[in-house]
């Protein structure tokens, strides 16, 4: 392997090419527009010439005699009957022509300002500078020029030029041909070229107007052989058709003294040809098309955009040993894993170099050939090259299996399929964090899907309704190595965002470890034992008697999967979010979760505790303890979870929000009286009377006030709802420990849903002034613009019904337009921030050694490693002393 | 119409001129040559203010910038004074 630089860049310049240039470095003077003869051999000075390269296999390029991969191409050239303009230099061309003479082709300024503006654009190096800085300095001087109406040099009167986009220039509506403009151009001595910015050792203006056309090589315009035996010429070569015919009757005509109105046409026609045949979507001019009517991809369109070159083939490069599949949920997989389909399995390599320390397990490898399974009828790995020192590959199959595994030797490289235990890459896009691509051992497994522990979802932001991912084998010992030390789950726990754990229990883990702690239930040996089976504890926790029986309760249960050494004070989120007095407020028994030495003996885990973003536990244990611990709980915790619930069972439904008819009838009763209120709202409104709020118009002052009076009557509702939905509820079980939904949601279902909403106001439009013809025009009352009395659970009216349409359908709008735009910002910040490093000294610097910042984040701190975003949790710190203090 | 000095305003964080010996001391702590510094415009208001109290500033003239920061309280910039265009 070559590590060496062989070459290195000094410099880079940009200049035009001269016609001398083109025809220098073209092997052939293209003059046939003809490709192949009916043999499908190239014509000689035809547009396929063999001097330009060669794409069938057999020939030979006639410039430098290599064969197909061997020639890299070489350019020809077409020579046009008639100069036209080169669309990419419009802008520049016009420039030149309206700052220089018409007659004398100096610059029209006058020698005092030519002096003065030499010294300023002298102070550019012109190889050195920032093009930007002299394109400024060179606009002045050419707008000072331009304004000019008379030479100074030679006294002629000047007409001003107009641009008649895309190609055509016009002096008082007099065309200027080409033809024309390149004299003129040519006119303009040397010296002059220095105030336009341009660097008159390299370049001429009247190379702005073509006379030469270059012919890229075969190479970069192939022609393909359709399974008919039809040959397909690329759009290239079809435009550069075009031009050569163009140019050739164009000259026939001159040549033969056409009348003057048909070799314009003509050369109109060529001037057209040759632009579509830079940029096929000029603006002003209609696109080229194929036969079958899509329209040309030519030069410009190869490189632009989405699809072009840039972006699709350079920044976004298709790669080998990947694979890409749905994926779906498996609980008993550890965060860190990750489930890989044996079809994958087999598919995917490792190269491993044959040395005299693996010699013999990896000539077992290959003995047991490409398709291995174990005495058990298990995926075992076999091998599926096997490349010799000189680099030829040989592919194992089960009949040479027996054979080359004898033959392989030290030195020799076996392409060995993927193991468990590997390390791969699992990535789903879009790619938004550094967490949506982490490294994961490797578990193969039956089906076809990619599998993985539902920790890890929110990392990826991925669910299992259709999501497929990526999965990357990496190929060197060292990216190997550098994927296990910061690219596996475990190390990926803290995230940069909000310096706290990405990584935890969701919905059901979340439920289950609720219904585990809360109120500290006890458990029968036989469910204890059952429920811990999951997780592979050390030894089963302390039990007490009740009634002769040995009973366990679930706090000690949880304790089992806690690390020791950890010690934790902290408030859960039960009585957070309670609006009125909390029943739990006078028992700080469940509020308020205490793990002394990985020992819990009070409170409540529930979202706080686990949850991504929030999760005490996971975050102190990784802080305190390492990856490798806190990864092992969210481990236990998830499997524990499933088996605490689905052995207890968890289900809800609509019988859920069953609440009394009285009840039932008070809601009702609430949003009457909330109609009511509306009502008297608008008569004062419409009788005048109504205040305005400071800084408010009346109408203003009406719309809140309304929206307060419906927000009040839906949550008078829900609370009156609440009060027949404890905590035996399976929704407000899920709400209240933060497992899925808010109260507000069991709200809508079973107390009301409210005011819907169109941005921040009531629903206010549709047909003039009402929102549908079933309200007299102008009524502003509570159902004509949005307010849904009635519950989900009791269904919607139709009007209720459509109004909530409105509501619902601004949401999903919002996302869309939210999720596109943000894409793009971000998209544009992480391109200007890419190459931004922080050094040893923390300062921020670019690629240069520019200082963005002279300390990271101004304090120095790496938020991952932050308590989030402070440096220190000092209530933590001071609660571990006192612990161990007392010890 | 009265003139402010800018450097008093609330949200204009403090400018001071580095001297030519603390200067090389700024650097060799930064491990930074001058010319990678960010830098700041002659005829920035803060720059002329600073003009005005302590005559004319030569460019490349060191300016320490000590600004507030949410962060981490104080932060301290350097910026090196440039004169030419501006864009």
């Amino acid at each position: 392997m070559t590590t060496g630089i062989s070459k290195r860049i000094s410099s880079i310049q940009f200049a035009l090419l001269s016609p001398d240039e083109i025809r220098s470095m073209s092997q052939v003077k293209v003059i046939t527009a003809d490709t192949y003869d009916d043999d499908g051999y190239p014509i000689e000075r035809g547009l396929m010439d063999l001097h330009m390269g060669v794409i069938e296999p057999g020939l030979k390029c006639a410039t430098c005699f290599g064969k197909v991969d061997e020639c890299p191409g070489h350019f020809g050239h077409i020579e046009l009957a008639m100069p036209v303009v080169h669309v990419g230099f419009i802008k520049e061309i016009k420039i030149f022509l309206e700052a220089t003479c018409s007659s004398c082709g100096r610059i029209k300024l006058t020698l005092d300002q030519m002096e003065k503006y030499k010294h300023k654009i002298e102070r550019f190096d012109f190889s050195l500078s920032d093009p930007e800085n002299i394109g400024l300095v060179s606009k002045r001087i050419t707008d000072d020029a331009t304004r000019r109406k008379i030479c100074p040099h030679c006294n002629a009167p000047q007409k001003t030029v107009i641009l008649d986009k895309p190609t055509t220039f016009r002096e008082e509506g007099i065309k200027v041909t080409p033809k024309e403009i390149r004299e003129r151009l040519e006119r303009i001595p040397n010296e002059d070229l220095l105030f336009f910015g341009m660097n008159s050792t390299v370049a001429r203006p009247e190379w702005m107007v073509l006379t030469v056309l270059p012919v890229p090589p075969i190479n970069v315009r192939p022609s393909i052989t359709l399974e008919t035996g039809e040959r397909s010429e690329d759009d290239l070569t079809h435009k550069l058709v075009d031009i050569i015919r163009i140019s050739q009757r164009l000259r026939e005509s001159r040549d033969n003294g056409s009348p003057q109105l048909i070799i314009e046409d003509l050369w109109d026609l060529l001037q057209f040809h040759v632009t579509t045949y830079f940029d096929n979507q000029t603006a002003g001019i209609p696109p080229a098309r194929h036969r079958s009517g899509r329209p040309l991809k030519t030069l410009v369109q190869r490189l632009k955009g989405k699809d072009g070159r840039f972006r699709s083939n350079l920044s976004g490069k298709r790669v080998n040993f990947s694979a890409r599949t749905v994926i779906s949920p498996e609980p008993f997989l550890s965060v860190n894993e990750v489930g890989v389909p044996e079809k994958a399995a087999r598919e995917l390599t490792i190269p491993v170099i044959v040395t005299q320390f693996n010699i013999e397990s990896i000539r077992e490898i290959v003995r047991v050939g490409p398709e291995a399974r174990d005495e058990f009828n298990r995926y075992q790995a076999g091998a599926n090259y096997i490349i010799r020192p000189d680099g030829r590959r040989i592919k194992v199959t089960a009949q040479n299996a027996e054979e080359n595994s004898k033959k392989i030797d030290i030195t020799w490289t076996v392409e060995r399929q993927l193991m468990e235990g590997d390390i791969v890459l699992f990535n789903r896009q879009p790619s938004l964090h550094r967490m949506s691509m982490m490294a994961h051992t490797v578990r193969i497994m039956q089906g076809q899907t990619f599998r993985f522990n539902l920790a890890v979802c929110t990392p990826y932001n991925a669910d299992f309704d259709g999501d497929e991912m990526n999965l990357h084998v990496i190929q060197k010992e060292e990216a190997r190595a550098e994927a296990r030390i910061i690219m596996k789950v475990q190390e990926q726990i803290m995230s940069p965002r909000f310096g706290g754990p990405i990584i935890g229990g969701i919905h059901d883990h979340i439920t289950s470890m609720f219904l585990l702690t809360h109120k500290n239930p006890v458990f029968t040996e036989d469910e204890t034992v059952h429920m811990l089976s999951y997780v592979e504890p050390a030894k089963l926790p302390e039990f007490h008697l009740v009634d002769g029986k040995k009973m366990f309760s679930g706090r000690d249960i949880f304790s089992s999967i806690l690390p020791d050494g950890l010690n934790l004070k902290y408030k859960s989120k039960l009585c957070s979010g309670a609006t009125e007095k909390c029943e739990y407020e006078d028992r700080p028994e469940d509020i308020f979760v205490t793990i002394d030495n990985g020992k819990m003996t009070t409170g409540t885990i529930d979202e706080t505790s686990l949850g991504p973003f929030s999760g005490v536990i996971i975050d102190k244990i990784f802080r305190s303890l390492g990856p490798e611990e806190a990864s092992k709980f969210v481990d236990r915790m998830t499997r524990l979870a499933v088996g605490f619930i689905t052995m207890r069972g968890f289900s809800t439904g609509i019988t859920d929000y069953d609440i009394p008819k009285m009840a039932v009838e008070r809601i009702k009763e609430i949003g009457r009286d909330a109609e009511a209120k509306i009502d008297q709202l608008i008569k004062v409104y419409k009788d005048g009377l109504l205040e305005s709020l400071p800084g408010r118009s009346v109408e203003e002052t009406l719309e809140i006030e309304i929206l307060r009076i419906t927000g009040e009557a839906r949550d008078g509702s829900g609370s009156v709802a609440s009060q027949y939905l404890g905590m035996t509820n399976p929704s407000v079980i899920m709400a209240r420990s933060g497992a899925r939904a808010k109260m507000l949601n069991i709200a809508e279902v079973a107390g009301m849903v409210g005011q819907q909403s169109v941005r921040g106001g009531r629903i206010n439009r549709g047909y003039t002034d009402r929102t549908l013809p079933h309200f007299k025009r102008g009524d502003i009352g509570a159902a004509a613009r949005g307010f849904v009395i009635s519950s989900y659970k009791s269904g919607l009216n139709p009007i209720e019904y459509f109004m909530h349409s409105i509501g619902g359908r601004e949401g999903l709008v919002d996302i869309a337009v939210r999720t596109s735009r943000s894409g793009y910002m971000q998209r544009r910040l992480i391109n200007a921030f890419e190459d931004l490093k922080v050094d040893d000294d923390r300062k921020v610097q670019d690629t240069i050694g520019s200082i963005v910042q002279f300390t990271y984040g101004e304090d120095g701190i790496d938020p991952t490693r932050s308590d989030s975003g402070e440096s220190l949790d000092l209530d933590y710190v001071i609660y571990n002393l006192d612990k161990r203090g007392k010890k | 119409m009265t003139k402010i000095n800018v450097l008093k305003h609330d949200m204009v964080p403090e400018h001071q001129i580095v001297g030519k010996d603390e200067e090389e001391r700024v650097l060799k702590e930064l491990k930074i040559g001058k010319d990678l510094l960010p830098r700041i415009n002659r005829f920035d208001p803060a720059i002329k203010a600073l003009e005005e109290i302590n005559g004319p500033i030569d460019d490349d003239t060191l300016i320490r910038i000590t600004r507030k920061s949410p962060t981490a309280g104080i932060s301290v910039y350097y910026r090196v004074v440039e004169g030419g265009l501006f864009k």
